[in-house]
């Protein structure tokens, strides 16, 4: 059994199997419809979803709606983070603040920033105004929570040594706090920008404001199934980008941090 | 004497800038006559009017029910999989590339597919949120128990510690903290996905009701029902926020052990 388990394990490289997984997952999404296991009417095959991609791909809607998607998700989330560092530094450096608004963060947080849909219907109708005022809401509490966390978790020594030395306000944010917030922020961002793409994409099936997500709800609606799917995946795909675009900017920006370096053995 | 007013001041801080806000609302919106931002007096009596009544039965007590058992079973089987996941590599790396597009895809938009399946009842709504919900306990957990200390697992085999005694003395506590931190951002959208549910296709719950006062521009019951899920979200993450200091009561302790010990 030993044997038989490692010569398998040898057989195929680690990134294969990946690869392998993902096939597989392709086969049965072709082959379920066609037994008749699934009703190809709620899920048509594979290799259907695949030509709807490209007929999509080759209309200019569908782009125009995947610019709209990712306007409001980027411009929110602009908004979001520039909100949420400027009001984290300062609360995170004013003890006082960061006990007087604790309970306040910790109230507005949780709630859901979809409960405020009904108002981003009232005042913005189905303008960008709806999307951001959603996604700005609730990408917002991450970057500012980090920000807090970041700012408090200066090293006491290093603080008092930089007291000692004299810095100026302006040195110690920029050589004390920053460093050691700058994880905690960049953290913030990965999460922040992963919620604002969920807003940004509920906000658009619920209100109807232009985008990848009322492309998809008008779809169904429509009993475009095929091209439902492909909407879909598209979206998904958009989630595997922007995680994908926020660890590289990570790994970019905390190339110094000891987290990131790794111990090159003797 | 020093505890009072240690105590009162730390009331002081917990309910000040609350009550600021509030009062600040209270007065600014006093005399307002813009339809869309009535005066908070108006929104509060509109609150007890609004939902200490059928409603209660009929549109709040559904909805947290549905959120419960979505929320539930998003986490029995995302810890499931996610145990399953964890314990092999070769699995895992199987089937990695799959569960971060699902992990990804806004959840969302899983509402049009499984209308498509299930139709707008109850199972729609229950089946989004668990299958919305699932992906980070999911992650969080294979994540858990593919770090598990080798020390602690050699230790355990050579015990003869195996099969479900493994599992529940070994596995499960040692990925908890993992497991409880997926559980917490599940939470987070568990609830969000209750409300779009019952935004996007219904006919009862709050998300529904919400909507329904928009439409109707009954403008002062609509800002209460934004009141009502802003309490429900604050009410649920203090209840999470109990669960998870007991359930990590060990690890804490041990935490701070280490770091007393640098």
């Amino acid at each position: 059994m030993l044997t038989r388990s490692r010569r398998w394990a040898g057989a195929v490289p680690d990134p294969l199997l990946g690869l392998l997984g993902a096939a597989a997952f392709a086969a049965l999404l072709e082959v379920l419809p066609r037994t008749g296991a699934v009703s190809p009417d709620e899920l048509p095959p594979f290799s259907a979803i695949v030509r709807a991609l490209a007929a999509e791909a080759g209309s200019s809607g569908f782009w125009g709606a995947l610019l709209d998607t990712l306007r409001g998700w980027g411009y929110g989330l602009a908004i979001a983070v520039a909100a949420g560092l400027s009001l984290g530094l300062l609360i995170g450096s004013v003890p006082v603040l960061r006990e007087a608004t604790a309970s306040t963060i910790e109230f507005l947080r949780p709630i859901p920033s979809v409960a405020l849909v009904p108002l981003a219907v009232l005042l913005y109708g189905t303008r960008l105004g709806s999307t951001l005022l959603l996604v700005v809401y609730a990408a917002s509490w991450p970057v500012l929570v980090q920000a807090i966390h970041g700012v408090q978790d200066v090293d006491p020594v290093a603080r008092e040594t930089a007291a000692a030395y004299r810095f100026t306000r302006w040195g110690r944010l920029r050589y004390l706090v920053w460093p050691t917030a700058l994880p905690y922020l960049l953290t913030g961002v990965r999460l922040a920008a992963s919620v604002a793409l969920v807003l940004a994409v509920a906000g658009e099936l619920i209100i109807g404001s232009p985008g990848l997500g009322s492309a998809i709800g008008l779809a169904q609606a429509s009993n475009a199934v095929a091209e439902m799917y492909a909407l879909i995946f598209v979206t998904g795909a958009l989630g595997v980008c922007v995680n994908l675009l926020t660890r590289a900017l990570e790994r970019r920006v905390l190339a110094w941090h000891a987290s990131m370096r790794t111990e090159v053995p003797a | 004497m020093r505890t009072v007013l240690r105590g009162a001041g730390r009331l002081g801080y917990l309910l000040g800038l609350p009550a600021v806000l509030l009062t600040l609302w209270w007065v600014s919106t006093a005399s307002s006559t813009d339809f869309y931002f009535p005066p908070l007096r108006t929104i509060l009596s509109a609150f007890g009017e609004t939902w200490f009544s059928a409603r209660i039965v009929d549109d709040v007590l559904p909805s947290v029910a549905r959120l419960a058992a979505g929320y539930l079973g998003a986490v029995a089987l995302g810890v499931t999989i996610g145990v399953l996941l964890g314990s092999s590599r070769r699995v895992r790396l199987l089937a990695e590339p799959v569960l971060e597009f699902f992990r990804a895809v806004p959840p969302p938009v899983l509402i049009p597919v499984l209308m498509l399946f299930v139709g707008i009842g109850d199972t729609m709504k229950i089946t989004v949120i668990v299958i919305g919900s699932m992906w980070p306990v999911l992650l969080n957990t294979a994540e858990g128990v593919r770090a598990i200390d080798e020390v602690l697992a050699d230790t355990a085999r050579s015990y003869g510690l195996t099969g479900a005694a493994r599992l529940r003395r070994l596995v499960l506590p040692a990925a908890s903290p993992q497991i409880v931190t997926g559980m917490r951002q599940a939470l987070s959208i568990s609830i969000i996905l209750m409300v779009i549910s019952e935004m996007f296709a219904s006919s009862s719950g709050l998300g529904y009701t919400i909507v329904q006062f928009q439409r109707g521009f009954e403008i002062p019951e609509m800002w209460s029902g934004i009141l009502l899920l802003g309490l429900l979200g604050f009410l649920l993450s203090l209840l999470f926020g109990r669960f998870e200091a007991r359930a990590l009561r060990w690890y804490r302790g041990w935490r701070q052990a280490q770091k007393g010990k640098s």
